[in-house]
């Protein structure tokens, strides 16, 4: 059955459906309504829902729920989840998986409520303290921000780490038609989890290694699940980039936007493709890598002053000119400015 | 590493040989003297006694005591700096029936974790916290902690703590017991062996409360640190004696059942609860196929303009439609503007932003003023009045000016004028089915008389429109009508 429904609502459905039975969070706009929604699903489907003093102590307590190995979550937007950057660092440390939604908005500071998307850098390249990494997901539609919600669940599960939810106040506040389906759902055994039973009773949930050698090892067990991460999870879509001569790349409700462009410049003439990383970390660089070199010209469109074009450039490593677009402050780039961009970029071309 | 032979028996409830420590592993990383060493005896029999060591879970956050999974032979979940009783949350809310401590210094309870600990209390939650209250910071070298006594000297008050500098004392225990949740409160000493066997009895207690469920309990325990004090370890249980108990007094200051009161929560399958179920209602309009459209409504909070975009939104779905649906959104403040872009579209829809809206319904004159410029060339302006501003003139779009607020007084609520906006918009595009649109409403609004007056005001505005072409009354870009 189609339902219209809310992006942030979506992320609450998929989250019930894929097991969570446990959130703490803290209100904040525009992420207020996964708190609202969690508030009243998962209480009815028997479920835990707290309503945390801070953003601090709800990481902290989404950090002793994912110690007992039930599948938990939070979400915030981008000044809250700068007070659980401690929490997420703590967590990838001790190898706890959970699922964190950022529905970013306007900063740094107070900023405004409006989109943007330079939560990039705090998500994607850490944020917290020390070697670790997120695994984060971009939904650009209501549909995935349920389905990638489902999907971050198993990968944390799997890869025993946070994942990021990376999305804006528009995926956050638009609503589209999705389709859902309860199915059963099977976690993985957690033989680590602390629950007090006999059977885990050894068990212990830590991040501290005070010998330079024991943490070294342990560090290095984290790069080498980092570096499976890498090889196994990155996602993208691309359109229309077979026989594409500028190449567009865009996450989010920006790769919304910049599908339309390609359209625009297809109907024109100019033969644009877009490439949408669906995973920021992994970032997929190989694929762009690839496509980019068919391409004469790569233009990245970011609501941010710049922080995803750094991977791409990394990735595509001065092989073809990269160029930026950016729309920040809650504005939006639209199709027209894009378009713009783009015949400016395939100018510079000729 | 050198033999040793056990001469102490110690508690089951510690690991016989402390093997998670890399040297020494006969003996605790405490100094001689400290009272971490006591206070663990303590709960590690109380734990013992009450046969709880199997379903324990021990919570360590930053401290001297972040080592305490060293010795306890339970489940051990070490947590950050202060943030103990929130990870104690997390764990207990998950393991409703164990056993779960909180072990937390003063630095870590009373300064960093101050927050966590009184909202861990004040929910009640159904842990037991075991605070140690040593006036210093041990792990870090004797820095100031928030119970360092006026006077009492540390590497970060070298003068003393001045109160005018630091303020006072914090007194946990009395603070914490001016809250509604908390079942027993107590502040013990680990001073000399009548205050020990005292402390013994607090730690029992409030693990047995915890165990039957009462509630929130915690166990403040006066503790001697003899290196950082620079005392010997019989000077420094004298001073706990002397200097500490007379600003830290001793006693019970909660101890009593607290009626929680219950809200029962109805319990649904996942499906009820997300609302997964199809109604009748919910299902496609079998006859009607709308018509692609882009559309924006624009106008004060309050004047239902959001929900005129989710209305049009499900009417596509259920007319086989693409849609999309998006809000401006801002803070929940009075008389601010608000506008929601909603695309009607036969494919995969791109950008859900609409720079140039087909038809722009505008319910106030700002909104006509900001969104009409933006108009797609020969794109329709529904306008909430009957004229438009002297000032204002529109050459590249059609304009149909209707009262819709006044005929909604008229019908008796101005809630209406969204719904007399739709039908016109219906009327004139022929986008979507105007039975759709009951159907929707039908779905929203469940008052039979609510119902009624809808339908009305959705006649109303089709019926205006439906007078305004006969009489010829729609502006033309090019001044005719028609």
């Amino acid at each position: 059955m189609r339902q219209l429904c809310k992006g942030n609502v979506a992320v609450v459905k998929g989250a019930v459906l894929a097991g969570c039975r446990a959130y703490y969070g803290y209100p904040i706009t525009p992420a207020s309504e996964i708190a609202e929604y969690a508030a009243l699903y998962i209480p009815e489907v028997g479920g835990t829902f707290v309503q945390a003093e801070s953003e601090v102590a709800s990481i902290n307590m989404v950090y002793g729920a994912a110690s007992t190995g039930v599948r938990v979550m939070t979400a915030s937007s981008g000044p809250g989840l700068s007070l659980m950057q401690e929490g997420i660092s703590y967590l990838c440390g001790s190898e706890l998986p959970c699922v964190i939604v950022d529905v970013v908005r306007g900063g740094p500071g107070l900023g405004n409520i409006a989109p943007e998307q330079s939560d990039y850098f705090a998500m994607v390249k850490g944020g917290g303290h020390g070697n670790y990494h997120n695994l984060v997901l971009a939904p650009a539609s209501v549909q995935e921000m349920a389905d990638l919600t489902m999907l971050a669940f198993d990968l944390a599960d799997r890869y025993r780490n946070p994942v990021i939810v990376l999305t804006d106040g528009f995926v956050g506040q638009m609503m589209e038609p999705i389709e859902l389906q309860v199915s059963e759902v099977n976690p993985p055994e957690k033989p680590w989890a602390v629950k007090g039973t006999p059977e885990t009773q050894n068990n212990l949930i830590s991040s501290i290694y005070l010998e330079p050698d024991d943490l070294e090892k342990h560090e290095r067990k984290l790069e080498q699940k980092y570096k499976l991460a890498q090889m196994l999870e990155t996602r993208l879509e691309t359109y229309m980039t077979d026989d594409a001569e500028i190449l567009l790349v865009g996450y989010g409700i920006v790769s919304r936007v910049l599908r339309s462009a390609v359209d625009e410049a297809r109907a024109q003439g100019l033969r644009a493709g877009l490439l949408r990383p669906i995973t920021l970390w992994p970032f997929p660089s190989k694929a762009l890598a690839e496509t980019a070199a068919r391409c004469k010209t790569v233009l990245t469109v970011e609501m941010s002053t710049g922080q995803m074009v750094e991977d791409v450039r990394l990735a595509i490593n001065g092989k073809v000119p990269v160029e930026l677009y950016s729309r920040i402050g809650g504005n939006v780039p639209s199709v027209e400015e894009v378009h713009a961009r783009m015949l400016e970029c395939a100018g510079a071309e000729v | 590493m050198a033999e040793y032979e056990i001469i102490h028996e110690k508690s089951p409830v510690f690991y016989e040989r402390y093997e998670r420590k890399n040297e020494l592993q006969h003996q605790t990383h405490y100094c001689p003297g400290c009272g971490h060493g006591v206070a663990h005896k303590l709960i590690a029999e109380a734990i013992e006694e009450l046969g709880l060591q199997e379903r324990t879970i021990f919570v360590s956050p930053v401290g001297c005591s972040v080592f305490a999974y060293y010795y306890f032979n339970v489940g051990n979940i070490q947590a950050a700096h202060g943030r103990a009783p929130a990870a104690a949350t997390g764990i207990k809310r998950a393991c409703p029936d164990k056993i779960v401590i909180s072990y937390q210094g003063d630095g870590d309870l009373a300064a960093i974790g101050t927050a966590e600990i009184v909202h861990a209390a004040n929910r009640g939650e159904k842990i037991t916290v075991f605070f140690i209250n040593n006036a210093i910071y041990g792990m870090t070298g004797g820095q100031m902690a928030p119970t360092t006594m006026v006077g009492q000297a540390s590497t970060t008050s070298p003068w003393g703590r001045r109160p005018a500098n630091e303020g006072f004392p914090l007194h946990v225990s009395e603070m914490l017991a001016t809250l509604e949740a908390p079942v027993y409160i107590e502040r013990v000493a680990l001073s000399d062996n009548k205050n020990i066997m005292k402390a013994r009895k607090a730690v029992r207690k409030a693990l047995e409360l915890q165990r039957d469920g009462a509630g929130f309990s915690l166990v403040e325990i006066l503790s001697p640190c003899p290196t950082i004090w620079k005392k010997d370890p019989v000077e420094a249980r004298k001073w706990v004696a002397e200097k500490m108990i007379p600003v830290f007094p001793l006693g019970v200051f909660r101890d009593r059942k607290v009626e929680i009161p219950r809200i029962d929560v109805p319990q649904k399958t996942v499906a009820e609860a997300l609302e997964l179920c199809e109604t009748p209602g919910q299902r496609l309009a079998p006859h009607h196929h709308g018509k692609p459209c882009t559309i924006k409504v624009a106008g004060f909070g309050g004047q239902g303009v959001l929900l005129m975009g989710i209305v049009l939104a499900e009417m596509g779905m259920r007319e086989g439609l693409e849609v999309s649906w998006l809000p401006s959104y801002g803070p929940e403040m009075r008389s601010g503007s608000a506008h929601c872009h909603v695309c009607l579209a036969k494919e995969r829809i791109g950008s859900p932003l609409v720079a140039h809206p087909e038809v722009l319904v505008a319910m106030n004159e700002q909104s006509l003023r900001k969104f009409a410029p933006t108009v797609a060339p020969g794109g329709l302006i529904l306008y909430n009045r009957d004229s438009l501003p002297p000032d204002f003139a529109v050459s590249h779009a059609r304009v149909m000016c209707l009262p819709a607020s006044e005929i909604a007084d008229k019908l008796g609520s101005a809630k209406v004028a969204n719904v007399i906006m739709l039908g016109a918009l219906l009327e004139e595009t022929e986008c979507m089915s105007p039975e759709t649109a009951m159907t929707v409403i039908g779905q929203m609004v469940r008052k039979p008389e609510l119902l009624k007056l809808n339908g009305e005001a959705l006649h109303a505005g089709r019926v205006f429109v439906d007078h305004q072409v006969r009489v010829g009354a729609v502006s033309q870009p090019d001044g005719f009508a028609y």
